[in-house]
């Protein structure tokens, strides 16, 4: 079996932290399945972008693969049902999302026999489908982007095949601790993996394929290196990249894998880079090959507030409540749930949040560990020294206060990440990323002031010119009026006011 | 269930501010125990006297400011400057000038330019120039190290302690008989007199590079700066421009007239550079935020404590050197911005 490639020209990221992992814990276990739950709650806003719209009614019935909500036009992503049932409610549920903590929900009574509609016919394989078909039908599958951020993935691959493009990355670095999602699909899944990663060089016509991985999973590179040695296809390069946070975040691996920056506001495509997940690459597999559209997900489900920490293969809408139960229940000391990672998850009040696309992680934690009260900046530095982005969090955090917009924005703020590297290293305890967050929304705001004033300032001018004109125009008509009758001589004025007369009559 | 909420992230937090003070003050341990050896125990009640001005300061400062006098008590920044203020002045320091230079560092230099993090310019020191201005002939009286002059006169534990009290010295001993001139001190008279730096070097009270006595202060003071560098509590790029900004200039002027400028080694190990490059121009409040602002910070620092041994009227230049080029922070701070990654070089300095 091939050893994992050669680590050959990495980039070199600046900062960075060597977090502990925490990831044996929930990797001891091949991925579990869990069972098909009572009730399935479905957001319809599962992705970055315009809400699906429902496209089933209170009462129906419906199969498992079934489409459920459609995108706005080509906007998002399609919602599909992940198991048959009854559709019981369209209603705002609790979940953990960045929009916020109520969302619309299609909610499915199960009938947990999971039956699935009637298989998709795969006429054409699609290797000989051109390249806009197998956007097309990426689209269709309902395919998010799965490390988390769940942009639609059709829209960014169309987005992509619009650049000039060098390379397709894929993303195994899950630099965060206690995720350990991507490893063990990695590690069981590796040939998925790959036929996704051909499928994206094929449907974008790129030549080279790097499939990163963080080198502290041997396991995950050596059995991703054995399913592409199987599949012989030499356009895709295995890459260990060093196990430091956040070098999984896209423009941070794009730096690492090719040496190339995300110039400031641009996308990776911009440094001719296409970043794909690995799980989304084996969505985009089990869709096009498989015909099974994006209705589960692995998840991690860990911390010292679970009993049995693993990787629980489970279907989109299943309650996290359930999740926990299949995963031994809470320890008695479980106080806080957390949706996404240590670093950068959200924290929620109810275990009754549903697994969306974007649920890596399930992290249950007995404490958050408090730093004590915030103290006052020492300038010691550390945040900078961490930053990926070479940020000087200190400096922002003191413009950010005084609301100074314009040192603000040459200080970097919208090139921030929100790693949260800062907010740990701090010895002040100030809650950096959070107020970076708030200063990006005030800046937006005040944005969309300015804009809204410009345009109220090119309405007020449009109407002015229009009513100068106007005034212009009627003067020039009566100015002609009077120039044509002078010419047209006494009869004529005589005439023109009989018959001004009688149209007042 | 339900869940109690948090903000991200959900980690431990890696450090704290009373952490990094504790480590100073625990770095400097070592440096104490060599002053006490060689030069009495006076550095102890200049200590004692030192924290209890500072922490007194601080908590009057804080309740005038209706905040917490605890909150700031707990950082034990306010006996970070009590101990830099213990080590600036002479080991036999009347109390209440003592008393002065640390009130002054921390209600003046500290709360009202706003408190921990505030303060422009580096307390310690500024208390200390307040001090050399307002008491010049108190800040002259330096004893003579244990070892090395053959007719030094130690003052006992309870002499030294009624000096603190009274500012008098016990009836039998005169100022000339217990004091000697710094090596530093030394150096520019000798120099003024027309004497090589190797006849002055020759004084019993010269060492291997520096003083006796003060050049073991030094080495001590180095291990604890190497150590906390070690800790990263502090970072290595003002240590290094201090050393290169001293170092360069009087290694060059060395090599060029060897019989008139004394050597780099003197330099170093000499009056509080040691001191200063590792534990008073560290002072991360009051210095520059990049890394390379900090080599040009310290460099600066290093330059005129070179500048003003060798061309000012003062002995030593360490306070005056660390307030100039607090002045200079903002201006090195937009200069040096980190290129931002992601942003074209000509970003740069905008």
């Amino acid at each position: 079996m091939p050893g994992p490639a050669a680590t050959y020209d990495l980039g070199k990221l600046h900062g960075g932290l060597r977090l502990p992992a925490h990831k044996s814990e929930s990797t001891s276990l091949p991925i579990q399945s869990a069972p098909v739950p009572e009730q399935l709650i479905l957001p319809i806003d599962q992705h970055a972008g315009e809400p699906a719209q429902p496209v089933v009614s209170i009462g129906e019935r419906v199969l498992k693969g079934q489409l459920l909500a459609e995108p706005a036009a080509m906007l998002g992503a399609p919602v599909h049902a992940s198991s048959s049932g009854t559709v019981v409610a369209v209603e705002p549920w609790p979940v953990a999302s960045r929009h916020g903590d109520v969302a619309p929900c299609i909610v499915i009574e199960c009938d947990g026999e999971d039956r699935a509609g009637e298989p998709k016919e795969r006429a054409t394989p699609y290797t000989e489908l051109p390249a806009t078909a197998v956007l097309q039908q990426i689209l269709r599958g309902g395919i998010v982007g799965l490390g988390g951020a769940v942009y639609p993935t059709a829209q960014k691959l169309m987005h992509a095949a619009s650049c000039e493009l060098d390379y397709l990355v894929l993303n195994g670095a899950e630099c965060e601790p206690y995720i350990s999602c991507d490893d063990m699909l990695m590690r069981e899944r590796a040939e998925a993996i790959v036929s996704g990663a051909r499928i994206l060089l094929h449907a974008l016509a790129l030549d080279t394929g790097y499939i990163a991985v963080e080198s502290d999973k041997p396991d995950a590179l050596r059995a991703l290196a054995a399913a592409m040695s199987d599949a012989g296809d030499e356009r895709l390069v295995l890459k260990q990249i060093p196990t430091i946070y956040p070098s999984g975040g896209e423009d941070q691996l794009v730096q690492l894998v090719t040496g190339r920056e995300v110039p400031t506001g641009g996308l990776p495509t911009d440094a001719g880079c296409l970043v794909q997940n690995v799980g989304t690459a084996a969505a985009i597999h089990d869709w096009l090959q498989d015909g099974e559209p994006l209705i589960s997900r692995i998840t991690t489900i860990t911390g010292d507030g679970i009993a049995t920490p693993m990787n629980v293969r489970a279907r989109i809408g299943t309650p996290v409540a359930d999740i926990a139960r299949f995963a031994g229940g809470y320890t008695g000391s479980a106080k806080h749930l957390v949706i996404g990672g240590p670093m950068t998850g959200r924290s929620v009040s109810t275990d009754r949040v549903p697994l969306v696309k974007a649920t890596n992680c399930i992290l249950v934690l007995s404490e958050v560990p408090a730093g004590g009260p915030e103290l006052p900046c020492i300038r010691c530095g550390d945040c900078a020294a961490v930053c990926p982005v070479q940020l000087q969090p200190q400096q922002l955090a003191w413009y950010a206060r005084v609301d100074n917009e314009g040192e603000l924005r040459r200080h970097g703020l919208t090139d921030c990440i929100e790693c949260g590297c800062c907010d740990l290293v701090c010895p002040s305890h100030i809650p950096l990323t959070h107020e970076f967050r708030v200063a990006k929304a005030r800046i937006r705001e005040l944005e969309d002031e300015k804009a809204r004033a410009e345009r109220a300032r090119r309405r007020y001018e449009a109407r002015n010119e229009r009513l100068q004109r106007e005034q212009r125009e009627r003067e020039e008509e009566l100015a002609r009026q009077k120039e044509r009758a002078r010419k047209a001589g006494p009869d004529a004025i005589a005439e023109i006011m009989k018959r001004s007369q009688r149209d007042e009559d | 269930m339900d869940f109690e909420r948090r903000e991200a992230p959900y980690l431990a937090p890696a450090a704290n501010v009373s952490g990094v003070m504790q480590q100073v003050l625990l770095a400097l341990v070592p440096a104490a125990l060599a002053h006490v050896w060689f030069f009495g125990p006076g550095l102890i009640f200049n200590l004692l006297v030192a924290a209890a001005a500072c922490a007194g300061g601080e908590a009057l400062m804080m309740r005038l400011r209706g905040r917490p006098p605890m909150r700031a008590l707990s950082d034990y920044s306010a006996l970070v400057t009590a101990a830099l203020l213990a080590f600036a002045l002479p080991s036999l320091t009347p109390w209440w000038v003592t008393a002065t230079a640390a009130l002054f560092a921390i209600i003046v230099a500290k709360h009202l330019y706003g408190g921990l993090g505030f303060n422009i310019f580096n307390p310690a020191m500024a208390g200390y120039v307040v001090v050399l201005v307002a008491f010049p002939m108190h800040l002259n009286l330096w004893v003579a190290p244990r070892m090395g002059d053959i007719d030094y006169q130690f003052l006992t534990t309870l002499q030294t302690l009624q000096y603190t009290l009274t500012g008098v010295l016990p009836d039998a001993l005169g100022y000339d008989q217990i004091s000697r001139a710094t090596p530093l001190d030394a150096m520019k008279s000798g120099l003024n007199d027309m004497r090589t730096p190797s006849e002055i070097r020759s004084l019993p009270i010269m060492g291997d590079f520096g003083g006796v006595g003060w050049e073991w202060i030094g080495n001590f003071i180095a291990i604890g700066g190497f150590w906390l560098m070690i800790r990263k509590v502090v970072r290595w790029h003002i240590p290094l421009g201090v050393g290169a900004g001293l170092l360069v200039p009087a290694g060059i002027m060395w090599l060029l007239s060897p019989g008139t400028e004394p050597s780099p080694g003197f330099h170093m190990f000499s009056g509080a550079a040691l001191l200063c490059a590792f534990f008073i121009a560290t002072d991360p409040v009051s210095a520059a935020a990049s890394p390379k602002g900090r080599l040009i910070y310290g460099a600066g620092i290093g330059f005129l404590i070179y500048a003003i041994r060798t061309w000012g009227a003062d002995v030593d230049g360490v306070a005056y050197a660390v307030l100039l080029m607090n002045m200079a922070v903002p201006v090195i701070d937009r200069i040096t911005r980190p290129r931002i990654v992601g942003h074209g070089k000509e970003t740069k300095a905008s």
